[in-house]
């Protein structure tokens, strides 16, 4: 599975730009579902029929990113960040487009290193002119930051593990179920990163009866952080709350009776900032039950998201046996 | 003339009326089904039996302020409504239907000490002086929670150019008007919305009653392309036409509707530019997350000053923005789809 | 039951933003003495239906107040035992010195979140606030058992009793917005005495506190004609300006502006002239902070409007709302219902 998790970390495509990733995904999953849609919003749906209610999974396939709002003269790009960017992550780091152009992110000079923000942040892609540069992006092109995958043995490192460490979790888990007791809707929403916009859309379209996104979240395992009682290698976790949603009580008890039934370690996990897509799940027409496995991850949001393989295979059995045990309610 | 009418009306959110009233008689021998909603949204229906819906929006509210409060002195204090602090003082308003004329007044400069002047006055210590000596005089002829706009005339000046209030957005509804005055082959839906600037209120459930194929926004948008500001924070230039958005803080563009509209533009010569700031929300936020979702794009009218009591646009990028959007309507007729 | 004593009762019980449970069944009980039916819906929210007269259909009024609480989340335990916690809504955390309160683990637990005391502090200490992060719960247990008790996620609230401070005035935590819950029962039980055409759906919505989410889902479901949100407001109180308040033991205070439909606002406030129920007036230019600014824009949107209770010292544990208003406001609106005819509603969209 680890192959699979560096192909899909290292496509391109940051919110609003998901055709490639969308592309990867369809072709890995087609054989093992039933029918695959595409809807408005660009969001990928896959549809695998096992008779009874309607289980909704979600996992954004976007990443963060940085769209070109102005070439100057002399080549030099400026950008407006795509989804939640911090300008220290930026310096001495590489993005690239679609269309495989490489750039470099530079700063004006600064007299402190606090006053530091994205205004005062450019992008080099190695030419000398505006023309030379519009032979090789555009206005409105959006950038995905460039850092390849490196495998530490149990720890796996790259950038986008949030969210495609997920997207590979729900793909390995519709390869391996077995009896499915729901016609499962497998969604890889877009513009989660920009305001959980996919997700909104695609759940209206399916009305489920329940709906478990499967995101990444932080740790609280490295020296001196912030309060969090997540680790890595202890387990994925069960999701209490974030600040997009509290949680439906009745899908994260039985989230949690799943996990025990078949020996899955697990953490819970209360987040107190980022949301994900059930916040929009759960609030789309009259209320959806709405949970979320998250797989903890050190360093989000950086070129360098850190996960440990061990959380990931336990967070593939999970979603395999949530596919194939019914919830209650 | 319509883009005055509109510029004039009086329609902060919250109290569109006379904006709906003036566009209700404009369109009377263009528009024979209209729909209303419990905000007040002013839509126009085109129906036609065949082809993808298509909505046009544009937002009828303009930024304004509210009175709370009336001091015993007589002076009315009041609330923003989607205005900047320092655009209020010494400027002459109007409240109410009645349109009573007040003005925003500032202590007289010789009464200031000279760091007090640069610091900006908050709102709070603001008030209206409608020349009225105690509160019971002042309430005979305002009250409570009466709407208040700015005195500004619409006019002429320089060349090709107009000056006035609120073309944020009534220079979207003029154009939404225009465009409303032509047949087309397709089912067509002008969308005037309420309540943009207090959150884009409006267009959200007008989306979800039009429930549209593929949605077009005209806004009034920034133009900063003044002497002194850098180049890559203009946003867009006056007289570059209308300005096409890939992405600002409430939506991402869809890219077969920009492209599109990029194409049209070339291949007709009309002038056009590529939005270059991508903060600020509209009511394409709302639109295209509606029901199952709908592609949308938003164009702009470059406007300098918006969201001030006096705002400036070039004729020409108007008539622009009227027959881009023309032209894509045709091609939609023609068989485009997303 | 007395309305001041279900107040009593939903106030002193639990209902943290997400964890609803115990004052839900406590609503759905009572609203059931005064509705045809009270059902609970996806998240929660508790809803009754009193059935109006006629045959055909018959206009729907919704009314909404919520009866979550903000609240504290227990985000860690540490090595002695002792609780670190985060908020659920807009928690003060000056209010939560030297305060007691209960943790709802698998038992209720008491506990202190107490202060360093004055004496091991520094002067210049002693003049700031200290922020969460530096606030702990002791539950007085050793670890092990806290362990056995208490989980991350586990939800607390201040332990507070209900107080009458005088005839009128009485004071405990969640006033906002289990007062308004009070108000919807009075509306009810006034309403057994009228006759009236629309059928009114009763509302104790959750989460309202962490982003008005009961509210969204639950009108949704109903779809109104008409909507009508219940909530606090600031009650007048010295060091704040008279025009963000409404005076306590006035009536209701009764909003006005973008967010609620002008027709029913003009229709409430004819209704509180002619039966000589006093009001405030309060101008609100966008939004309310309330259920009803998701509600507004539910569908195809709804005509909306909002009565409000003046509450002093909103989002502490001593919130104080006066009985006369409450009585004043359930009357007002069971009046309201009582006018609401099919001819009202369709001139509703007649802008």
């Amino acid at each position: 599975m680890k192959e699979l998790i560096k192909r899909v970390v290292e496509t391109y495509g940051p919110s609003g730009s998901e055709e490639c990733i969308r592309d990867l995904i369809k072709q890995e999953i087609t054989p093992y579902v039933d029918e695959v849609q595409v809807d408005a919003l660009g969001n990928l749906i896959a549809i695998k029929r096992g008779g009874g209610k309607k289980l909704m999974l979600a996992s954004h396939m976007d990443e963060i990113g940085v769209m070109v709002t102005h070439i100057d003269e002399n080549g030099f790009l400026r950008f407006y960040s795509v989804g939640g960017l911090s300008p220290f992550s930026l310096i001495g780091n590489r993005c690239y487009f679609a269309n495989g152009t490489v750039g470099v992110f530079g700063m004006e000079k600064l007299d402190e290193i606090k006053d530091l923000s994205m205004k005062k942040i450019f992008i080099d892609i190695g030419v000398d002119s505006r023309e030379e540069a519009l032979k090789k992006v555009s206005l409105g092109d959006t950038a995905a930051i460039k850092r390849e995958f490196n495998d530490l043995g149990n720890r796996l490192v790259s950038k986008a593990m949030d969210n495609r460490v997920s997207c590979a979790v729900l793909i390995e888990a519709l390869k391996q179920v077995q009896n499915p007791v729901y016609d499962i809707y497998a969604v890889f929403t877009t513009q989660e990163e920009v305001g959980l916009r996919g997700a909104r859309v695609a759940t209206f379209g399916i009305t489920p009866d329940v709906g478990i996104a499967i995101d990444v979240t932080r740790t609280g395992d490295t020296p001196k952080s912030a309060t969090m009682d997540v680790c890595l290698g202890k387990g994925p976790t069960v999701k209490v709350r974030d600040s997009s949603v509290l949680c439906t009580p009745a899908v994260r008890r039985h989230m949690e009776q799943v996990a025990k039934a078949n020996g899955i370690p697990y953490q819970l996990e209360v987040l107190e900032a980022g949301g994900t897509d059930a916040g929009a799940i759960q609030l789309t027409k009259s209320g959806i039950p709405a949970g979320v496995m998250s797989i903890p991850c050190r360093y989000v949001h950086t070129a360098s998201e850190m996960v440990d393989y061990r959380d990931v295979e336990q967070g593939v059995r999970l979603i395999v046996k949530l596919m194939e045990t019914d919830y209650q309610g | 003339m319509l883009l005055k009418k509109l510029s004039e009306a009086f329609g902060p959110s919250g109290y569109e009326q006379e904006v709906r009233a003036v566009l209700e008689e404009d369109l009377k021998d263009y528009v024979s089904q209209w729909q209303r909603d419990a905000l007040g949204n002013l839509i126009a229906c085109k129906p036609a039996a065949t082809g993808p819906r298509v909505m046009i929006a544009a937002h009828m509210d303009e930024v304004g302020l509210m009175i709370n409060y009336v001091d015993d002195a007589g002076l009315l204090h009041f609330r923003e409504i989607g205005l900047d602090d320092r655009v209020l003082v010494s400027k002459p308003v109007l409240i109410g239907k009645q349109r009573i004329p007040g003005v925003i007044g500032a202590k007289a400069i010789h009464l200031q000490k000279p760091d007090e002047r640069k610091q900006v006055i908050p709102s709070r210590s603001l008030f209206i002086d409608i020349g009225a000596k105690t509160k019971e005089e002042a309430l005979e002829r305002v009250k409570i929670g009466d709407y208040v706009i700015f005195a500004t005339k619409f006019g002429e000046f320089g060349t090709g150019m107009v000056k006035g209030k609120a073309f944020d957005d009534r220079s979207g509804c003029y154009a939404l008007a225009e465009i409303l005055k032509e047949d087309y082959s397709i089912p067509l839906y002008g969308a005037f919305t309420v309540q943009e600037e207090v959150g884009l209120r409006g267009a959200g459930v007008a989306g979800y009653a039009i429930a549209p194929d593929l949605a077009i926004v005209l806004e009034g948008t920034t133009c900063h392309d003044l002497s002194g500001a850098d180049e890559h924070a203009y946003s867009t230039v006056l007289g570059g036409g209308p300005a096409i958005s890939f992405m600002d803080s409430s939506s991402i563009g869809n890219k077969a509707l920009i492209h599109e509209l990029v194409r049209i533009a070339e291949e007709n010569n009309i002038p056009y530019q590529l939005k270059r700031s991508v903060t600020g929300g509209n009511d394409a936020g709302r639109i295209s997350l509606s029901r199952t979702g709908v592609p949308a794009v938003v164009i702009s009218i470059p406007c300098r000053y918006i969201h001030s009591p006096v705002s400036a646009l070039k004729l020409s990028d108007l008539e622009h923005t009227i027959s881009l959007v023309k032209l894509f309507l045709r091609s939609v007729e023609g068989g485009f789809r997303v | 039951m007395q309305t001041r004593d279900f107040l009593r009762q939903m106030v002193e019980a639990t209902g943290v933003s997400g964890s609803e449970c115990q004052v839900a069944d406590l609503v759905s009980q009572v609203y059931g003495e005064v509705c045809d039916e009270v059902q609970r819906d996806v998240l929660g929210n508790v809803i009754g239906l009193k059935r109006g007269e006629g045959a055909g259909k018959r206009p729907t009024i919704m009314l909404a107040g919520h009866m979550d609480e903000i609240g504290l989340m227990i985000t860690k335990i540490d090595e002695k035992g002792f609780l670190k916690f985060t908020q659920v809504g807009g928690v003060d955390q000056r209010t939560l010195v030297s305060q007691e309160v209960i943790v709802h683990g698998r038992e209720d637990v008491i506990g202190i979140i107490g202060l360093k005391p004055p004496h091991l502090m520094s002067p210049e200490d002693r003049g700031k606030a200290v922020p969460m992060q530096g606030l702990l719960i002791d539950v007085g247990l050793p670890v092990e058992r806290v362990r056995e008790l208490i989980s991350v996620g586990d939800v607390v609230t201040v332990n507070r009793s209900f107080m009458e401070l005088g005839s009128d005035i009485v004071s405990c935590k969640a006033m906002d917005d289990r007062a308004a819950v009070a108000v919807i029962y009075e509306c009810l039980s006034e309403l057994k005495k009228l006759r009236h055409t629309a059928d009114v759906y009763a509302v104790a919505t959750t989460q309202e506190e962490v982003g008005l989410r009961g509210a969204t889902v639950s009108t949704y479901g109903i779809n109104p004609d008409i909507g009508i949100a219940l909530d606090v407001c600031h009650g007048a109180m010295p060091g704040v300006p008279e025009q963000d308040t409404a005076p306590m033991g006035n009536g209701p205070s009764i909003a006005f502006g973008a967010n609620i439909h002008p027709k029913v606002f003009e229709q409430v406030t004819k209704i509180a002239k002619e039966y000589n129920i006093s009001y405030t007036p309060r101008p609100v230019p966008a939004g309310t902070g309330t259920d009803l600014w998701a509600m507004q824009v539910v569908r195809a949107g709804i005509p909306t409007a909002l009565l409000s209770i003046p509450s002093r010292y909103m989002h502490t544990s001593v919130e104080t709302v006066s009985m006369t208003d409450v009585k004043l406001m359930g009357r007002l609106l069971a009046l309201f219902i009582a006018s609401v005819d099919a001819a009202f509603v369709e001139g509703l969209l007649c802008y």
